[in-house]
């Protein structure tokens, strides 16, 4: 056992802390809202994006969009401990450090895809050159997004799909849909389902807004109607998508900003130490230090649990249950954070960004409603419970 | 970074599962809980035959020169299988604080009579205050003719009913600060004027009251220096404290197997009680606490064992797994319902365990203090 970093790691995480330090603009981690855990405020896709696009095409260049990949698609070759150093500190600095192509649908192409549709994909996801969103829900199927009904029927070289898909978080602003479809509408549920990369520019898609609870549009309702993409889109084997959207899905699930909770943390015990109350400190007060310290406490555990899930790629291992585990307690960490964060604000924590005496810039407020998303999304608490349940520990289905 | 145990202490724990289980059957756990002293003579015999006193002390005192972290190791296994006895005491407690503080002569003396398993030893520090700082030793120790006399009272003493000697904390000077002044003296436990008795504990662990009643101890037996017991006393606390978390661990994945394998088993309505979903999230939830635990226990024990600075990460430790393993163990009872209540089951030996180690060496309202120190709150 060797908790430390080695001498490779520990220089990388320098390099990555040196870059971010030069290139991150200026007030832009103090400035950035996104609360760990969340989807709601990840408002840089669309409100700041074009800020950072200078900042994306440098990372692209160092092939840290894609630290694990291979070289010769684009990728830096070096270790997942690395990609999770990395991912670590750029969510430390609030940084957007990757994407649903880069970290999802690629990774995903890398195990499953075609040596074809890697030499296609890979190299321009790698570039930043391209960004998928996530075409999973729809109306009836969220937990149980088997019974999905949004169809692609074959016709010559081309599928044709009619349907809708719901959430489609960014799926404004990005240029593919990483699609699940059915395709054999007379198997079992899970039997029929392929995995496509549809072009959003696609004649007869119509994307409708959908405002989320933090007042943010990150969320879209997505129409497909007759909508034509060709078969070699199609990831892997047609009718096996299924099989490969558990493993897209445990990749989603091992996208923890585990930086942010850190950082996030730090600013509320900062402001317990700075915050006089009556001539004391809150940080004096014996119920918010006892808070603090259980918040410390589940972050360094939270932390164990996400080390160990690269450590295990590292050696070959595809993270199942422990993705789950993972995603359970880190975005259940975001919930606590939110209700600390709360706590030791007491009246100051329902200051919006904006007001004059808001502390944090309404960071708090903002996560208290957005941490509600982090244990909806990527399924929800009680689907990761079932599959550590069920996939883990053998108990019955019946 | 390497998450995993090597291959030896690999074998280590396949090796003591099998022993403990073929050794020591619960029938045998519920017969030592219920018996006055506590552990059984021969299994304790083989546990020395097996090098597991020894296990952690260099070789040049007749150990085999492990690692801290291979004790942890060999812990949890206890802790999984519940291992009655004064091992945690005479080697956690006992030998490694001889080893980190005695001189040469007291090594020589005591430790290979440690690793081959001829002494039991554990340390007399809390005193009725039931408190693990310096302020709270109250018990006296006076030099006079060369000689020390001790008078004073110490409180949930592990193992002392059988201990052949006490490591006990005595102020032998009122300093400016409750941590200066504190001296730890090696004990005979069959001095005149040392009374032992027996307290009766909830986890059936064999606690005692020792009243030392003008106890005489030679100068000789000054473990470490004179007045400056203190930091010798923390550092003991921190393996300790790790140490416990390790049986938890232990204690706790045995909670959750046991659970889970009656929930595949078990039939209401037709089917196994596994298959509702309310009994799969209290199986997930226990999964995660029990990960969780062991493996912020095993980076504590990490740097205690490589002699980096530890103090947040212990805290940690055994602060989460304190709660986590009372967690598990209620949620274990609440799956076996109303057969788990019932003394011939084997649930609530674990539940009893689990609020003895969370009580001891800090629970996690004291160890969250910690915790908030460091982080300079």
């Amino acid at each position: 056992m060797d908790f430390r970093f080695s001498e490779q790691e520990e220089a990388f995480r320098r390099e990555v802390e040196d870059f971010i330090n030069e290139e991150l603009p200026a007030g832009w981690t103090e400035g950035n809202i996104h609360w760990p855990g969340g989807y709601g405020t990840l408002e840089e896709f669309e409100v700041i994006g074009p800020r950072m696009a200078q900042f994306r095409r440098r990372l692209a260049e160092k092939g840290w969009l894609t630290i694990s990949w291979p070289k010769e698609y684009g990728g830096a070759g070096r270790s997942n401990i690395e990609q999770a150093i990395f991912h670590e500190r750029m969510s430390y600095y609030r940084a957007p450090g990757g994407d649903v192509a880069t970290l999802i649908g690629g990774p995903t192409i890398l195990h499953f895809g075609s040596d074809e549709m890697k030499k296609e994909w890979l190299p321009r996801i790698a570039k930043g050159d391209v960004t998928f969103w996530l075409a999973y829900s729809e109306p009836n199927a969220g937990s149980d997004l088997a019974s999905l009904q949004t169809s692609a029927v074959e016709e010559g070289d081309e599928l044709v799909i009619n349907g809708q898909k719901i959430w489609g978080t960014v799926a404004h602003v990005s240029d593919y849909a990483w699609m699940v479809v059915r395709t054999d509408p007379t198997a079992a549920p899970h039997k029929g389902i392929s995995l496509i990369i549809v072009d959003n520019k696609s004649d007869g898609i119509t994307i409708r807004p959908l405002m989320n609870i933090c007042g943010f549009h990150s969320f879209n309702e997505v129409f497909f109607d007759n909508v034509r993409v060709p078969k070699k889109n199609i990831v892997g084997e047609k009718n096996q998508g299924w099989y490969y959207l558990m493993v897209a899905l445990d990749f989603e699930r091992l996208v923890i900003p585990m930086g942010g909770f850190r950082r996030t943390f730090e600013e509320i015990v900062q402001y317990a130490r700075e915050t006089k109350h009556n001539g004391q400190a809150l940080s004096r007060d014996p119920l918010i230090r006892n808070k603090l310290a259980e918040m410390a406490i589940e972050i360094e555990v939270a932390y164990m649990f996400f080390w160990q899930t690269a450590w295990m790629l590292d050696r070959g291992l595809m993270p199942n249950i422990e993705a789950s585990v993972l995603k359970l307690v880190t975005t259940e960490l975001s919930q606590k954070l939110a209700s600390v964060g709360t706590a030791v604000m007491g009246h100051y924590a329902q200051l919006e960004r904006g007001s004059k005496w808001v502390p944090l810039r309404g960071r708090v407020p903002a996560g208290y409603l957005d941490c509600i998303s982090a244990l909806v999304g990527a399924g929800t608490s009680e689907i990761q419970r079932n599959i550590i349940a069920m996939r883990g520990l053998g108990l019955p289905r019946k | 970074m390497d998450l995993g145990l090597s291959e030896e202490q690999e074998m280590l724990r396949t090796s003591a599962r099998d022993f403990l289980q073929k050794e020591c059957p619960k029938q045998l756990v519920k017969q030592l809980d219920e018996s006055d002293e506590g552990y059984s003579p021969e299994l304790w015999r083989k546990m020395a035959e097996l090098g597991w006193m020894g296990l952690v002390l260099p070789e040049e005192y007749g150990g085999s020169g492990g690692s801290f972290l291979d004790l942890v190791v060999l812990l949890e296994e206890m802790g999984y299988n519940i291992l009655p006895g004064p091992f945690f005491s005479t080697v956690v407690l006992g030998g490694l604080s001889i080893l980190a503080a005695g001189n040469e002569e007291q090594k020589k003396e005591f430790l290979p009579k440690v690793a081959n398993g001829e002494i039991i030893l554990t340390l007399a520090l809390t005193e009725p205050s039931a408190k693990y700082d310096a302020a709270s030793v109250k018990t006296k120790a006076v030099a006079r003719n060369g000689e020390y006399v001790i008078n004073g009272t110490k409180l949930f003493i592990l193992d002392a009913n059988v201990a052949d000697y006490l490591l006990c904390v005595a102020r032998t000077k009122e300093g400016v600060k409750p941590e200066d002044g504190i001296t730890i003296f090696l004990v005979d436990a069959k001095s005149p004027g040392v009374k032992c008795t027996l307290l009766k504990t909830l986890a059936r662990d064999k606690q005692c009251e020792i009243i030392f009643d003008n106890v005489n101890v030679p100068k000789d037996n000054v473990l470490g220096e004179v007045d400056r017991g203190w930091p010798v006393v923390e550092s003991i606390l921190q393996k300790a404290a790790v140490a416990k978390c390790a049986e938890m661990v232990g204690g706790a994945q045995a909670s959750l197997e046991m659970a889970v394998s009656y929930a595949k088993e078990r039939v209401q309505f037709n089917r196994p009680i596994g298959s509702f979903q309310a009994i799969q999230h209290y199986c997930a939830n226990m999964v995660t606490d029990v990960d969780g635990s062991r493996f912020v226990t095993y980076r504590a024990a990490w740097k205690v064992s490589e002699g980096i600075p530890a103090t947040m990460d212990v805290a940690v430790a055994k602060a989460w797994t304190s709660e986590a393993y009372g967690r598990v163990t209620l949620l274990g009872h609440q799956i076996f319902g109303a057969i788990g209540f019932t003394m011939d089951h084997d649930m609530h030996l674990y539940y009893r365990r689990a609020k003895a180690g969370e009580i001891m060496f800090g629970d996690g309202d004291f160890q969250r203090a910690v915790v908030a120190q460091e982080l300079g709150l």
